[in-house]
């Protein structure tokens, strides 16, 4: 039996981890989807903000009940995650225990893991509790139904589960009740299994174990399926994440090289174009889809883990317009997804489906709402930037479309006949001074 | 409303074969909205009362292409950053001072790449700093006294560029009280103008953002609404006029605010 559920053991983690290393390929595979984008300055300050936001949640304590409860959920679920490495230790070479030998230490690092376990467990109950009876406005906007709705709640029972499978794990083992250290909340649950044979506790205690680890190589494979994915991605968003004030939009290079070439008195209209070596499509401007926004905005868009702060925030969403910034970046994760599902299906080459991200999932009238306040690129814990996604697709509608509201081609005209936004004569702008 | 205002412009400045030490920059509101042409009036009244040697561009200014580009026409904006790059730089500046802070991010943030390289200053943080150095004194600090102010971020210069103190400051020396809305700093609301809004209707929602924000502005029972930006300034103007207190609440720029203060 022992050698036989070693191999099982073997099996089942190797499978386990190498399932999530396929997907975790797919998901650098889509976000390189996106086209390139500089993040190579600043490395300093990028790792500070690497460590002050996500490791450190910095901005997640600014809402501070929401802040305290992720805290103990997030430290609970790195610290106790230690305890994996016995798990699998015990597992592949069939010791019971292997790191028990180091006696009080051991006592202390279990007894810290089972304290957390029982914070992080109460925690995520409240975090039910905020989701489904008091109904936190943000998390019943429209973009909510269905399911995002369903994976908020099932990552929360993942944890209720794998949590109360350690414990019990722990208060079923004969063996670590008797050693009388470490067992801080397990031994209040002991007694419950009080006249319970010895064998039948092994077996609830082993049971217990094997659905503790393989819950939790389950759980490492919904990732990537799930919002939760941010828990990893938490840490290179944050990493790239802009550093620059937030009033700043980018230039758009392709912009700049057309500009330069209309205002240089000395270029030949009619010139044909130099045939370079590389010969390139003409760059859309703006974004219509996925592959037209950069990569970081694509990491931005898998990072979303649906917390709702931006909308929650936002000044259009507040006043009833359609604009979610939540559902911008739902949006694009979900089309980005298609689109990689889609290249999975065609042997590497993505095959045209009809669909874009712009229409088909976000509207041009969730566009208009914005007013580029940066409330949510503010709000967000995670250093994601819904606006530069809503800018770019503002690119598109307008430079490639012609498609904005009458009044801002009205707007716009003023401005390349006058220099205002307004029909005014530019001759007239200094009149204030003697009004 | 005419007393002589001292307003030089460049290129005065430039025949005289002087230079400034600030441009002032007007920015599109400021030079033709009538409401927003009474802050760039009291700022000059400042400029002149502390003796600060600036000027203007004038008929040469032109938009600095801020909601062009908001609205998503990049063209528009590099087309209007290059001209006015080519015009500032042609005048050697090399320090911008600005009543609006979308000129302001614009000028700042977004010019340099493009080859414009200045020293912009939103004119709350001038004006701090000519009363810091001493250069501009309060007279009637008592103009205001007793009366309560609430400041409304505006977001180009408070989230974008996270100057939140300067005009509290400015504030402070009028010996008011100033009263916080809940959402302030970083988590204020929008007046609902920027992003190009100003320009357009706001799409179907069940009530106007301005609105909201001028809601935010009245819980705290004000006697002024203090802002920085002639767009937040209109907008909150009509929120306070949509709410029917233009009777007790005024809405002003922390510009006319001073210029007040000091019989200007």
């Amino acid at each position: 039996m022992g050698i036989i559920s070693n191999i099982v053991f073997a099996v089942i983690l190797v499978l386990g981890v190498g399932y999530f290393v396929k997907n975790v390929k797919t998901l650098i595979r889509n976000i390189k989807l996106g086209h390139d984008v500089d993040v190579s300055d600043n490395t300093s300050q990028r790792w500070k903000n690497m460590a002050m936001i996500a490791l450190g949640q910095s901005k997640m304590v600014r809402r501070p009940i929401a802040g305290l409860l992720h805290i103990i959920v997030y430290v609970g679920f790195i610290i106790i995650n230690i305890e994996v490495l016995e798990i699998i230790i015990d597992g592949l070479f069939g010791t019971h225990r292997i790191f028990s030998g180091l006696g009080v230490f051991y006592g202390i690092l279990i007894g810290t893991f089972e304290i957390l376990a029982f914070l992080v467990l109460v925690s995520v109950i409240v975090f039910w509790v905020r989701r489904n009876i008091i109904k936190l406005q943000r998390f019943w906007k429209s973009e909510m139904k269905g399911w995002p709705k369903s994976d908020g709640n099932i990552i929360l029972y993942f944890e209720m589960v794998l949590m109360i499978l350690f414990l019990v794990m722990n208060a079923t083992d004969v063996h670590f009740q008797t050693m009388q250290s470490g067992n801080v909340i397990s031994q209040f649950i002991a007694p419950w299994f009080q006249g319970l044979s010895e064998a039948t506790l092994h077996t609830i205690e082993r049971t217990a174990w094997w659905l503790h680890i393989v819950g939790i190589l389950v759980f490492l494979n919904y990732l990537y399926f799930s919002k939760h994915l941010h828990i990893l991605l938490a840490f290179p968003n944050t990493y790239y994440g802009s550093i620059a004030p937030k009033g700043k939009l980018n230039n758009l290079e392709s912009v700049t090289k057309e500009v330069q070439m209309m205002m240089d008195p000395d270029a030949d209209p009619y010139a044909m174009p130099e045939a370079t070596e590389n010969d390139e499509e003409p760059a859309k401007f703006g974004a219509s889809d996925v592959q037209d926004l950069n990569w970081v905005q694509l990491l931005n868009a898998y990072t979303c883990t649906e917390c709702g702060r931006c909308t929650s925030e936002c000044p259009a969403n507040l006043t009833g317009k359609k604009l979610s910034p939540r559902k911008i970046m739902m949006d694009t994760r979900d089309r980005l997804e298609e689109v990689g599902k889609n290249i999975d299906a065609n042997k590497g080459e993505f095959k045209d489906d009809g669909k874009q991200l712009l229409g088909d999932y976000i509207t041009a009238e969730e566009l208009w709402a914005c007013t580029t306040c940066n409330a949510c690129v503010e709000a967000c814990p995670v250093s994601i930037n819904p606006l530069s996604i809503i800018i770019d697709m503002r690119r598109y509608l307008v430079m490639e479309q012609s498609a904005a509201p009458t009044e801002l081609n009205n707007m716009m005209s003023n401005i390349e006949n006058n220099g205002a936004p307004w029909p005014y004569n530019q001759m007239d702008r200094l009149n204030w001074k003697d009004e | 409303m005419s007393e002589t205002l001292n307003v030089p412009t460049m290129a005065e400045c430039m025949a005289e074969g002087r230079q400034p030490e600030i441009l002032f920059w007007v920015g599109s509101a400021g030079s033709y909205d009538d409401r927003a042409k009474k802050i760039t009036r009291a700022f000059v009244k400042i400029l002149n009362k502390a003796n600060v040697d600036f000027a203007v561009l004038g008929t040469e200014e032109s938009c600095t292409g801020d909601v062009a580009k908001r609205a998503g026409n990049e063209f528009l904006f590099q087309m209007q950053a290059v001209t006015n790059i080519e015009i500032l730089n042609a005048y050697e500046i090399k320090r911008i001072v600005t009543a609006c802070p979308h000129s302001y991010n614009t000028l700042k943030n977004e010019y340099p790449q493009l080859g414009g390289h200045y020293q912009v200053q939103h004119h709350t943080q001038f004006i701090e700093e000519l009363i810091h150095s001493g250069r501009l004194k309060i007279e009637n600090e008592n103009t205001f006294k007793g009366k309560r102010i609430t400041f409304h971020d505006p977001c180009y210069l408070g989230r974008a560029n996270n100057v939140y103190e300067a005009p509290r400051a400015l504030l402070q020396t009028l010996g008011v009280e100033i009263v916080e809305m809940k959402r302030n700093r970083k988590t204020a609301l929008c007046c609902g103008a920027g992003g190009a809004q100003m320009f357009k209707e706001p799409e179907k929602g069940d009530k106007d953002i301005n609105v909201l924000r001028t809601e935010d502005a009245l819980q705290t029972n004000p006697n002024i609404i203090a802002t920085g930006c002639p767009y937040c300034n209109t907008m909150m103007t009509d929120g306070v006029k949509a709410k029917e207190k233009e009777a007790t609440v005024t809405v002003l720029d922390v510009a006319e605010l001073l210029a007040t203060a000091q019989n200007l």
